[in-house]
């Protein structure tokens, strides 16, 4: 009996020994393997990424009533205040309003003396003296109907800054459909916010125009290339130089708001389209039909070499000067008729304009033929591509509206103004998106490291997205892209950090083949124990049932 | 896609003007085809792109026959001057003679910064960076660890100078295309047709270069040119591929002829070296006849050219292509080999995987005159150079050279860097040893094939070699090809640079498996010692009660009892 009972203290002993092994292993082990083996990841603002799809916008434009042209339903006496919200459709992961603010008041005596000029050019200049607008704000005066100002059959017309002259109508609701237009052309629409979002907007709800627009970024660069194929026959020379100080660089200046620019040129020989043009007997010339410019671009691409000064989206304008036995080459469109300008352009890559040289009427002239470029005409085709590119192209214009040409800066500040809204928008978004798949990728993949200094990139980025959110919300278009531009800078900089990676390859078969040389070895003996006490325990508790 | 572009009013009286004239370029094409001693044919082109424009002041931005790439790279970087060169092949200059223009196997890299560029390692990496995605080398691979600033071999040619930053390196070369984009003409016309790879690279020795320097613009000298020069070398063996004939063409050699000139090159020469090699005349005949004779001293020898201009219309009046032709009146069996005056060979001795010993030998075989050479050795870190071994002898005596220049190696930050300035006595030859001992990488630091060994870069070796025959001076922009590339000094000597051999140095390899065999080997030691312990601390011991036996005692006791013994 004696000998049982010892029996019985050293078996729970053993038992002891194997549970406090197993409880060690649990208790110390575990963690301490946890901790040592742990990816390190700073905390991240998870709930505030996933907050940014909210996206207020708001406008304030304020209406003047000239004597005399104050509707007579005018719901409240002169001036009162008015806000319009509403939501923009655009897809279901982000959540767009807009709010416009309207201020109706009567005019100031020195816009009335401003609004007494002869024609709406120069009241637009008066105007503008008197104004200290800020961007993105607007501002509407009424005439009376009977006013000359207005050329004869236009209601509208749109000055080169941020005002507007509008003819009273009958009524109130003529006035609110004018001014309605009006915040079309001059302001942001649900269209071009959409197609500033248009990374998240699903495809099909948008126009061709929408891929057009080149994506947000804090520079460009302008490649001016002449191509010369032949140049055995034509010595083009081009004064690419005193085009772009006088044409493209006042543009520059203007758009220098929005992006940094720099602008070069180069010439390229023996640079061929990879399209042999069709001969067209009845023209005698050569013919690019338009479904074959898609692969015109292809080969000349390779010779235009990238910039090894900076990492920016490059624009690209070929003037393209044909072979002389390619020559006259015209461009057909997609109804067979020849394209006036001769030009076509690629959506986010750039434009390539054909030159012909005219052929000499003596065929003894002697080759090469000096041809020197006309670069007015050249420069026309060009800046207009280049505004299609950017989105500033006009929209279709009722034909009571008159619009101002906005003279050698080639860009109204209205215009300017709506550039910023697409590109403010476009960066909270591809600054929501950017940080939103960090989160996702943080969540799929557990080997990626995140560092302080990366987490401290994701906070400031963030806070200046929030910051430009907050800006636009209030109106202040100008502070609100610039929030925006340094959230975009700090949240790719933080994404495309390289020490994200440097745990990322570390598969598991290798993790396994470490582990298992020591972990087997010590977790099947307890593991035997275990399953050794609980079969013990088991029966233990069947045998006193037994007795009983 | 398509869309017309719609007019555009543009503010009137704004005529662009008669504009100032732009600075246009100059392009000079030149080819030159020397038959070589043993009956190879070495065929070097060059193409000179001159352009009288200051690249520095970031002010121009409009390219015409310059390259876009690289006058940006200028541009950006604060670059003074640039070489770069690409060489598959060893210009073995025993039998060869003296390069036109030396250039090490492999990579090599050179470059001047502005004095402005403050942080010129970050520059430098940024640029080699973007030389490798121009020329789809992988220069990206050249960094601190063998980079060496040199004190007196590499000096500017142009007219700047600044911080040199020359390197050495291993790479492998098929980078031809990129380096044809860079022509005006690209291959499309002129002397690049016969640009073709398939040629060039069947071939001995191939060696593509590019330099960018400021020139003077004029003899005043008060404003500067960039002038980018893109060369290549390329030596064909057609002694064995002719059948034994030393006879080549043109189209032997390159399957191509020449029909024109490229339109916008102002010069386009072919130039024949059929200077008499021993003093026989008569001994070749060129084919068509040349339009011109031209007479140089290159490299301290009289050299004859038959030169053929391209842009003379005389040429294309008979046949529509050239195709030059050069033909052995009789075969030429006493064919001495003249030695150059200078060169070198550089090998390394020893055995086993522990120490070693580099040797390099330099002839100078000029029967009356020393003159000094100043040789450049660059050696990675993981060999351990005694510097204490350093013997030089010559003649069986020891020659202490008059200047040492050397920087130890730091373990992956830098190489080590000896420059020795030693003086070569007249016929003589100089052996210069020094002893290494071969490091223990760290095993994430061999290369993916270590058992191939790893190269250490040539030697380099520049030297102002007399001449045999007095010089003149010549006018530099005149001269064909390379006179005006290297500095040339007085009439009595020239300036030569050589590039010894590679070497290719075994290290002790390790066995790659091993961090995994260690791995499980610690691991199975710990599992048993705690196996063992486990089992000590959790076995229950208890009393064994002698029971009624098993099968054993049964059996022993019917053994037992057939005996005749009692039973236990």
């Amino acid at each position: 009996m004696a000998a049982a009972a010892a029996d019985e203290i050293e078996r729970s002993r053993g038992r002891r020994a194997a549970l406090s092994f197993a409880a060690i292993a649990v208790l110390l082990g575990l963690p301490l393997w946890w901790k040592t083996t742990e990816t390190y990841r700073a905390a991240l603002p998870y709930g505030r990424i996933a907050a940014l799809s909210w996206l207020p916008v708001a406008v304030s434009v304020s209406v003047a009533f000239l004597p005399g042209s104050v509707p007579a339903d005018l719901p409240r006496r002169l001036p009162y205040g008015d806000v319009r919200q509403e939501r923009v459709p655009v897809g279901s992961r982000s959540d767009v309003t807009s709010r416009t603010e309207m201020a109706y008041r009567g005019t100031t005596a020195r816009e009335e003396a401003a609004l007494s000029a002869d024609t709406a050019r120069e009241a637009d200049a008066a105007l503008h003296a008197l104004q200290d607008s800020p961007s993105g704000s607007l501002t509407v005066y009424v005439v009376p109907e009977a006013s000359s100002l207005l050329p004869q059959g236009i209601n509208v017309y749109v000055g080169k800054h941020r005002s507007a002259l509008v003819r009273a109508g009958p009524g109130l609701a003529t006035l609110h459909t004018r001014l309605q237009q009006l915040m079309q052309v001059m302001s942001f629409s649900a269209s071009s916010i959409a197609a500033a979002l248009s990374d998240r907007v699903p495809d099909g709800q948008l126009g061709p125009d929408a891929w057009r627009h080149l994506k947000s970024s804090l520079g460009y660069e302008i490649t001016f290339s002449l191509l010369n194929p032949d140049p055995k026959s034509h010595d083009v020379d081009w004064d690419i130089e005193g085009a772009v100080n006088h044409y493209v660089q006042p543009v520059l200046d203007k758009l220098n708001l929005v992006a940094n620019f720099s602008v070069d040129s180069q010439i390229l020989y023996y640079a061929v389209l990879g399209v042999t043009p069709r001969f067209d007997k009845e023209s005698s010339s050569f013919i690019l039909s338009a479904h074959s410019l898609p692969h015109v671009i292809n080969p000349v691409e390779a010779r235009l070499g990238s910039s090894a000064a900076s990492l920016y989206p490059v624009l690209n304008f070929l003037l393209y000067v044909p072979e002389r036995s390619h020559s006259p080459l015209y461009i057909q469109d997609k109804d067979g008729a020849p394209v006036l300008t001769n030009a076509f352009h690629s959506p986010r890559w750039g434009g390539i304009m054909i030159y012909n040289v005219e052929v000499p009427a003596s065929p003894q002239t002697s080759l090469p033929l000096h041809v020197d470029v006309d670069m007015v005409r050249v420069m026309e085709v060009f800046l207009a591509q280049l505004r299609l590119l950017f989105g500033i192209s006009r929209e279709e214009l009722p034909p009571e509206f008159l619009l101002e040409s906005p003279g050698n800066e080639g860009l109204a500040d209205w215009e300017l103004d709506r550039l910023l809204w697409a590109h403010t928008l476009e960066n909270i978004a591809t600054v929501s998106t950017t940080l939103t798949s960090l989160a996702q990728l943080l969540d799929q993949i557990s080997n990626i490291v995140i560092k302080d200094d990366v987490a401290s990139e994701v906070y400031r980025a963030v806070a200046a997205v929030q910051d430009a959110v907050a800006e636009l919300a209030e109106g202040r278009l100008r502070s609100a892209f610039q929030a925006s531009k340094e959230a975009v800078t700090s949240s790719e900089r933080a994404f495309f950090d390289p020490s994200l990676l440097h745990l990322l390859y570390f598969p598991d078969d290798q993790k396994f083949a470490i582990y298992i040389p020591l972990f087997l070895p010590m977790a099947v003996p307890i593991l035997l124990s275990l399953a050794k006490m609980l079969r013990e325990s088991r029966q233990s508790k069947k045998e006193p049932t037994k007795m009983d | 896609m398509l869309a017309a572009g719609l007019a555009l009013l543009l503010a009137a009286g704004l005529g662009t003007g008669p504009g100032r004239a732009a600075p246009r370029g100059v392009l000079r094409e030149e080819l030159l085809l020397r038959p070589l001693p043993v009956g190879d044919v070495a065929a070097v082109f060059q193409f000179r792109t001159r352009w009288d424009a200051d690249l520095q002041q970031g002010a121009v931005s409009h390219y015409r026959l310059f390259p876009k790439a690289l006058g940006q790279l200028v541009a950006a970087h604060g670059v003074r001057e640039l070489h770069l060169a690409l060489t598959q092949g060893f210009w073995s200059t025993q039998s060869w003679g003296q390069p036109p223009l030396g250039a090490p196997t492999g990579a090599e890299l050179w470059v001047w910064f502005q004095d402005t560029v403050p942080d010129v390692d970050k520059a430098w990496k940024e640029l080699s960076n973007i030389l490798s995605g121009i020329f789809c080398a992988s220069l990206n691979f050249i960094d601190s660890t063998n980079t060496v600033t040199p004190t007196a071999s590499f000096k500017p040619l142009g007219v700047a100078n600044g911080e040199p930053d020359p390197c050495m390196e291993v790479v492998c070369t098929e980078n031809l295309t990129p380096w044809k984009k860079l022509l005006p003409c690209g291959s499309k016309a002129g002397l690049a047709v016969l640009l073709k790879a398939e040629r060039l690279f069947h071939s001995s020795y191939h060696s593509q270069a590019v330099h960018i320097r400021p020139i003077c613009r004029d003899a005043s000298c008060l404003a500067v040119s960039w002038e980018l020069r893109q060369t290549l070398t390329v030596v064909f063996d057609s002694f064995t591929s002719g059948q034994g004939k030393k006879d080549w063409s043109l189209f032997k050699m390159f399957s191509r002829t020449l029909t024109d000139a490229c339109p916008l090159a102002s010069e386009s020469k072919v130039y024949v070296d059929i200077s008499p090699k021993n003093k026989e005349k008569e001994l070749l005949e060129v084919t068509p006849t040349p339009t011109s004779v031209h007479e140089a001293i290159v490299q301290g020898d009289k050299t004859t050219y038959a030169v053929y201009d391209l842009l003379s219309p005389v040429l294309f009046n008979t046949s529509r292509s050239l195709n030059v032709q050069l033909k052995w009146k009789r075969p030429e069996d006493s064919s001495e080999l003249s030695t150059p005056i200078l060169h070198a060979q550089r090998y390394v001795s020893g055995y086993g995987l522990q120490t070693g010993e580099i040797i390099t030998l330099i002839y100078n075989t000029h029967p009356y005159r020393a003159f000094p050479v100043i040789l450049l050795e660059t050696v990675p870190w993981y060999l351990r150079l005694y510097v204490h071994t350093l013997t030089i002898i010559t003649k069986g005596k020891e020659n202490k050279p008059s200047y040492i220049h050397y920087q130890p190696a730091q373990d992956r930050k830098r190489p080590h860097l000896l420059e020795m300035l030693i003086q070569l006595p007249a016929n003589s030859a100089t052996k210069i040893t020094i002893q290494f001992e071969r490091a223990l990488l760290k095993w994430t630091e061999y290369t993916p094939d270590p058992n191939h060994g790893f190269y250490v870069s040539s030697s380099v070796l520049s030297a102002l070699v007399p001449s045999v025959i007095a010089m003149k001076d010549v006018d530099v922009e005149e001269s064909p090809l390379f006179m005006s590339l290297l500095p040339s000094s007085d009439g009595s000597s020239y300036f030569l640079r050589l590039y010894t051999e590679t070497l290719l140095v075994n290290l002790p390899t390790p066995d790659f498996s091993m961090p995994y065999n260690v791995i499980c080997l610690t691991c199975t030691v710990v599992a048993v010692c705690y196996g063992s312990f486990y089992n000590l601390l959790t076995r229950t011991f208890h009393v064994e009660e002698p029971n009624r036996g098993g099968l054993a005692k049964q059996l022993a006791n019917i053994i037992r009892r057939l005996r005749g013994v009692p039973p236990i």
